[in-house]
């Protein structure tokens, strides 16, 4: 990927679900180290984009480009961090059994190491042999944090990455994503939780109806008022 | 071994879990031995019956406990979303079939290695008398419950009704494999060797995991991604 090429290129997607149009002609580039929070309603399109993204969905129409290349490339997806609805752990594993297996499956070349690494740095080592059914909710949800984490992507893709989240989740996830897009990582996150997202982000899309009908840098203005983009596009909170 | 080394790791997964919860195994086991030890009282099991009836009869339980164990393969995944999670890693769509069809695998012939003995006591069945070939067919007939009830099991993971579905779809598609692995059976617990003509009843066999193995392997990006 050259230097200044955009970590995430969209060019005219569609997507349809049955006649639907899920996404309707969408275009948009996200260059590295940004944070893109994507807004919009629930049903308006996010999690679809974010799943073509993630190479969990093929678009109808249009083309995508992540980190240089095609969504579905192995080489491509080693370098993407996915934190979905759901946290992709195994409830019957251990902590550490979760993660050392996520780290062999993006093929770190020493998974031990890596899993132990971010069990210390979610505050999860002394319960890493813990069964992950066992854990609080929140402790799950670090845990998820470090699975998504733990091979340091390039590029995350977040899905309401704060909803439910208890508080000390939501400050180990904020200091985690700085950290990454201090080091050059590319973020796009979907989200409801405003305040969080736009203290983040460095770029703003609103989706409605499956259009992007706003895309542009986060401004002083929406940190100050989140629900500014909302009124501005008619879209009740 | 690059290609197999991610299947290898979602096999041992799967079996890892499997071993720790052992619920499908003990669903499964308890499903086969019931229906061995009720068959053994309808029947009076002399050498005739047994030459009738021992392939047809071990091949039913094996097919109707191997749904337990398919049907859990993909729903493993679902608690969670780790199978988004699976999808959207390095792994390919081939690997993650092969790697679930081999979990499987393990948890099939687990069932049939302890099915067997207990047929043989309750049925007076010596059934060691042509243990090569009839492991050949057992170890043959296995991989095509696992390979084809894998794919379907992909197929139908995001589908409210799967339990369901899967047996629909399984047992219709298993037919020439399931006819082969009887008619062997047949043969060899009777203590017969498998002459020319039955020669094709292997073929048919090894045909069928052999196409259904590529068919699954070409297919699965498609079934996982769309």
């Amino acid at each position: 990927m050259a230097a200044d090429s955009p970590a995430v290129l969209l060019e005219g997607l569609w997507k349809y679900f049955g006649s639907f149009p899920a996404l309707r002609d969408v275009s948009f580039a996200v260059h590295p180290g940004a944070a893109l929070a994507l807004l919009g309603r629930n049903g308006a399109g996010k999690t679809t984009l974010l799943r073509i993204l993630g190479g969990l969905s093929r678009p109808d129409r249009g083309k995508v480009t992540i980190l240089g290349g095609a969504t579905r490339s192995a080489s491509v997806r080693a370098r993407i961090g996915l934190l979905g609805h759901g946290i992709g752990i195994y409830d019957e594993l251990s902590a550490l059994e979760n993660l050392t297996f996520h780290a062999r499956l993006q093929g770190l070349a020493e998974p031990a190491k890596a899993a132990h690494a971010w069990l210390e740095r979610t505050g999860l080592h002394a319960v890493r042999d813990g069964l992950a059914r066992e854990f609080s909710r929140g402790m799950r949800q670090r845990l998820a944090v470090a699975r998504a984490f733990l091979h340091e992507p390039s590029l995350f893709l977040l899905d309401e990455p704060f909803t439910a989240l208890d508080d000390r989740a939501i400050a180990v996830l904020q200091s985690l994503l700085r950290e990454a897009l201090a080091r050059g990582a590319t973020v796009v996150m979907s989200t409801h939780q405003l305040r969080e997202a736009l203290e983040l982000a460095t770029d703003v899309a609103m989706v409605q109806k499956g259009r992007v009908v706003h895309s542009g840098p986060r401004t002083e203005a929406m940190l100050a008022d989140p629900a500014l983009l909302y009124r501005t596009y008619g879209e009740p909170l | 071994m690059k290609f197999l080394r991610p299947a290898l790791l979602i096999a041992s997964k799967d079996l890892r879990s499997e071993f720790r919860t052992k619920e499908t195994l003990n669903a499964s086991f308890s499903f086969a031995l019931a229906i061995l030890v009720l068959f053994s009282f309808a029947f009076d099991p002399d050498s005739d019956m047994i030459r009738q009836i021992a392939g047809g009869l071990l091949w039913m339980v094996f097919a109707f406990s191997s749904a337990l164990i398919l049907n859990r393969g993909f729903a493993r995944e679902v608690p969670n979303d780790c199978l988004d999670t699976l999808i959207a890693s390095p792994v390919s769509g081939a690997q993650l079939f092969l790697g679930k069809t081999l979990a499987n695998y393990v948890l099939l012939l687990l069932v049939e290695a302890v099915s067997l003995p207990v047929f043989g006591v309750f049925y007076n069945a010596n059934w060691a008398r042509r243990l090569g070939p009839l492991m050949l067919v057992f170890v043959l007939a296995a991989w095509a419950l696992a390979v084809m009830g894998t794919m379907f099991s992909a197929l139908t993971v995001n589908l409210r009704l799967r339990e369901l579905m899967l047996p629909a779809l399984l047992y219709p598609a298993l037919v020439p494999a399931l006819m082969a692995a009887i008619q062997l059976t047949n043969l060899l617990i009777a203590g017969d060797t498998v002459g020319k003509e039955d020669q094709i009843w292997f073929r048919l066999l090894a045909g069928f995991d052999a196409i259904f193995t590529l068919l699954g392997l070409a297919l699965a990006e498609t079934v996982f991604v769309g």
